[in-house]
């Protein structure tokens, strides 16, 4: 199908931990098509030269987050990414800041605790049968298009967790919460259905949060859905500030 | 050495249908335990993918008659009538509880859900986020799923088979992929909720990761699957890729051209009728294959195609209710939308068959039950609606986690050892696939092969002939699957294995679907035969069902569920 095949030289690291002590790099020389993203070319060496390669992918598509990967010691999607970028020779390496499971692959245990402990869903004063009456008769709750503008950006994140291996936070200080999971508890937090602010606050003025964000603004940079995590991180440390400041814990306005 | 674990009810697959239904069980007695096995992380399920929306009656025009019969024609009347008016009465509750959990669905200014035109339905009743409702659904619900400390997850672990006892399902075995270690995890009722099998077809809208596998764990169980011929094609895939381009983009307004830049659908008369654009799938499917076949189509490095045109919507409307179309087609087919044609033809999307199910999620196996769209409750007939699968999900997984704890509750523990020593047996099986060197047939090798089969025998327009080709080579690729040459002996992370497993799984279920295919000689939704090209209920107003046996599936018959739609001839 492919008119003219290209060749490209592929290193990949690999690394199985009942066999290595570190990572080591293998090089493939494979022909490529001009429509690729890298995905396919590290698919066409599992199927096609190497099926020992591990690595996570599903969509291909942008948005079930499994396939991030450094490319060239940069984060990036590799099912988005296109292999003409790249000439020559491209290196893929597992996310960095990450403990290596095998090959490309990497431990995301941390990641979900962290993930977990902003209480990501939504948080109600009062017990579900007597908060029918803020409902409309269809069920649901009123929520103007500007309501959800506030927090929409913030609820794209795919958690492909590029933002932390970008995150010079993460590498000295891997207790530190990150960027996603920082952007999920703001996104709650600003989402008009949602009276949790005051607990996400104080966990937001925790140690490893919020505050021990230096501004690198990386995430953002490296982000594949323009979440923009760095302006949740700064907006989270101002509500968590301005929570504190007032000294006691009121409903968000409009709620 | 096998680990062992029990809980209440083990749920495998973390998609909409497993999270829906783990949420139902949690919800219904805090002091029972849920596993919840998924073979990836939750949020990486397909229903991730889901682009254009859910249906559920919301406007003051819209009643429980209309979402019903729409369903009942769009199924070409092979949907079970009771089925389809419980789903239709639950889906407004189902998708007001993903409102109250947080999924940001669309709005009108006066603060109400906003809904969407979708093709077959008779009106806007298709609830969206923009155009990324799958993954805002699937999101919505993990996190909502995380509140519950009696939900256990079991990430990253790929069940192999369903533990049967004393007549009953009573837990699965699982391979924990990153270690390599193997598990019997008990429960006293088992939920299957492991979505679809596109992946045996070479091109197709779905992941890599839908093989199938819960249709072929409960087929190897004894268990029934049903309908199996029926695999919708959707009208608008990329070429090369197979990435959607969703129904949304024709709902918001977008026109199908051929290469003559005519709306063919509305210049030729299809049996979309006067809806055009809004057809059901399968018409529209056909009528673009049409196209081709009367040299109509464009021609590209990926064969025949035909194109969506957007541009009349222009780039304030495409950003508001289209951004994902535009961000899929600039970077997967290099075009932008605002200004240029997207090529699309027709692609395999989804499996409208699956394991034989009723309006409990039970399945003939006691203690097995199954939601979403590994099951087949025959909501969908022959044929899907859009947008009325991820309303399923919900309701017929809320309905599964209510069922499979009440099944627990009456149910005792049985025979703990009895279960350890079969999952015992099958760890030894998945060990000996480890890096088989003895093996003589290559999995990508094979796994094109049934892929070619596939697109050749049962496409949108079917022979006999072909069929029968297709039914004899998946035969024996099946046999052929049983050895499988592995190169990866590693313990850590080994996906070679895992795509030995699932290829296993999905020569089974590509036999089934062949097999069940060349029997029905008719033409019912999208199941069309050149060579019977009228649906006749006088002889297959049936659902086939078929029974596994080493010589291939066994095939039977279950009465359709009518009721007060009566079957009559399917015009728009
Ligand atoms: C691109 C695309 C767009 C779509 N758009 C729409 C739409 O707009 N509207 C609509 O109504 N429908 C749509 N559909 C269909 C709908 O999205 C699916 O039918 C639905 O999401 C399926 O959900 P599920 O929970 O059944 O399965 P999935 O979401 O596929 O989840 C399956 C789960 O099972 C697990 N699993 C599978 N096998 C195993 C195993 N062996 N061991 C352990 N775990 C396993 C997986 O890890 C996963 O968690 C679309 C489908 C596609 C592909
Ligand atoms: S914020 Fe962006 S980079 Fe970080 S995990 Fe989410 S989508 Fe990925
Ligand atoms: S494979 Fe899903 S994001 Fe790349």
């Amino acid at each position: 199908m492919a008119e003219s095949k290209k060749m490209l030289r592929v290193e990949i690291s690999r690394f199985d931990p009942d066999r290595d002590e570190v990572p080591k790099t293998q090089e493939y020389e494979i022909p490529v098509q001009d429509d690729w993203k890298v995905l396919d070319a590290i698919n066409y060496i599992k199927d096609e030269v190497d099926p020992s390669i591990s690595h996570r992918w599903s969509c291909r598509m942008a948005v079930c987050g499994s396939c991030g990967m450094m490319l060239n010691g940069e984060p990036k999607l590799t099912c988005k990414t296109p292999l003409s970028d790249y000439d020559e020779t491209i290196k893929i390496e597992p996310l960095a800041n990450f403990p290596i499971v095998r090959d490309l692959v990497v431990d995301m245990d941390g990641f979900m605790d962290k993930f977990r402990k902003v209480k990501p869903w939504i948080v109600r004063a009062k017990a579900r049968a007597e908060d029918m009456e803020d409902l409309n008769e269809k069920g649901t709750f009123s929520q103007s298009p500007d309501q959800l503008a506030t927090f929409k950006q913030f609820s794209m994140c795919i958690n492909c967790l590029l933002c932390y291996a970008a995150c010079p936070v993460i590498a000295n200080e891997p207790e530190f919460i990150g960027p996603a999971a920082i952007a999920l508890g703001h996104r709650y937090n600003l989402d008009s259905r949602d009276e949790g602010q005051a607990e996400r606050n104080s966990i937001f003025r925790g140690e490893g949060t919020v505050f021990s964000c230096s501004f690198a603004n990386e995430c953002s940079e490296v982000c594949p859905k323009n979440v923009d995590p760095a302006a949740a991180v700064n907006q989270a440390k101002l509500a968590a500030v301005v929570d504190w400041a007032k000294g006691l814990v009121l409903p968000r306005e409009g709620a | 050495m096998v680990q062992v674990s029990r809980h209440d009810i083990v749920i495998v697959g973390g998609g909409g249908a497993g999270l829906r239904a783990a949420i139902a069980a949690a919800e219904a007695n805090p002091d029972l335990s849920i596993a919840l096995v998924s073979k990836v992380y939750p949020m990486r399920s397909h229903t991730v993918s889901a682009e254009g929306g859910a249906a559920a009656i919301a406007r003051d025009d819209d009643n429980e008659e209309l979402h019903g019969f729409d369903t009942v024609k769009g199924s070409d009347f092979l949907g079970d009538q009771d089925v389809i008016e419980y789903f239709v009465e639950n889906a407004p509750r189902e998708l007001a509880l993903l409102e109250n959990w947080g999924c940001p669905w669309s709005r009108n200014e006066d603060g109400s859900v906003s809904t969407r035109a979708f093709g077959g339905m008779s009106t806007k009743r298709t609830w969206y986020a923009t155009d990324k409702v799958g993954f805002h659904m699937l999101h919505a619900l993990f996190q909502h799923s995380l509140r519950f400390d009696n939900i256990v997850r079991y990430d990253e672990f790929f069940v192999t088979k369903l533990l049967v006892e004393d007549g009953r399902c009573q837990g699965v075995a699982a391979l924990e992929i990153r270690t390599g270690e193997f598990h019997a995890i008990l429960g006293r009722s088992v939920i299957l909720a492991t979505g679809g099998a596109g992946k045996i077809f070479p091109f197709t809208t779905n992941g890599t990761i839908k093989t199938g596998d819960g249709m072929a764990l409960a087929y190897q169980a004894g268990v029934a699957l049903k309908d199996m011929e029926f695999v919708q094609y959707h009208p608008t895939g990329l070429p090369g890729t197979g990435i959607l381009i969703t129904e949304a983009a024709r709902g918001e307004g977008g026109y199908l051209r051929n290469n003559k830049d005519e709306r063919f659908l509305v210049d030729y008369d299809y049996g979309v009728g006067d809806k055009a654009e809004l057809g059901p799938r399968d018409m529209v499917s056909r009528a673009i294959i049409q196209e081709f076949e009367a040299g109509r189509g464009f021609e590209g490095r990926y064969g025949k195609y035909c194109v969506v045109d957007l541009r009349h919507l222009g780039e304030k409307h495409i950003d508001a209710k289209l951004p994902f179309v535009r961000e899929l087609a600039k970077i997967y087919i290099g075009v932008d939308p605002v200004h240029e044609y997207i090529p699309i033809r027709p692609v395999v999307h989804y499996m409208m068959g699956g394991v034989d199910t009723d309006i409990n999620a039970a399945t003939e196996l006691p203690g097995l039950f199954a939601a979403g769209e590994v099951a087949c409750a025959s909501l969908n007939g022959a044929n899907r609606l859009g947008s009325n699968s991820l309303t399923e999900c919900l309701v017929f997984g809320a309905v599964a986690g209510r069922n499979a704890i009440e099944f627990a509750q009456g149910a005792g523990e049985g025979n703990s050892s009895a279960l350890v020593s079969q999952a015992e047996e099958e760890a030894a099986r998945v060990e000996a696939l480890r890096g088989n060197g003895r093996g003589n047939e290559k999995i990508a090798g094979l796994r094109h092969e049934m892929n070619s089969t596939m697109e050749a025998g049962c496409g949108v327009y079917r022979m006999q002939e072909s069929m029968q080709i297709a039914a004899t080579e998946t035969r024996s690729i099946r046999k052929r699957a049983a050895d499988l040459h592995l190169k990866d002996s590693s313990r850590v992370f080994n996906t070679e294995i895992v795509s030995a497993l699932e290829l296993q799984n999905m020569v089974e279920l590509a036999e089934v679907l062949a097999v069940s295919a060349a029997h029905r000689k008719e033409s019912r939704g999208a199941h069309t035969c050149r060579d019977y090209p009228t649906r006749d209920d006088q002889s297959f107003l049936y659902h086939t069902l078929a029974h596994r046996t080493d010589d291939g599936p066994r095939l039977g018959r279950k009465e359709v569920k009518l009721g007060h739609w009566e079957p009559q001839e399917r015009k728009y």
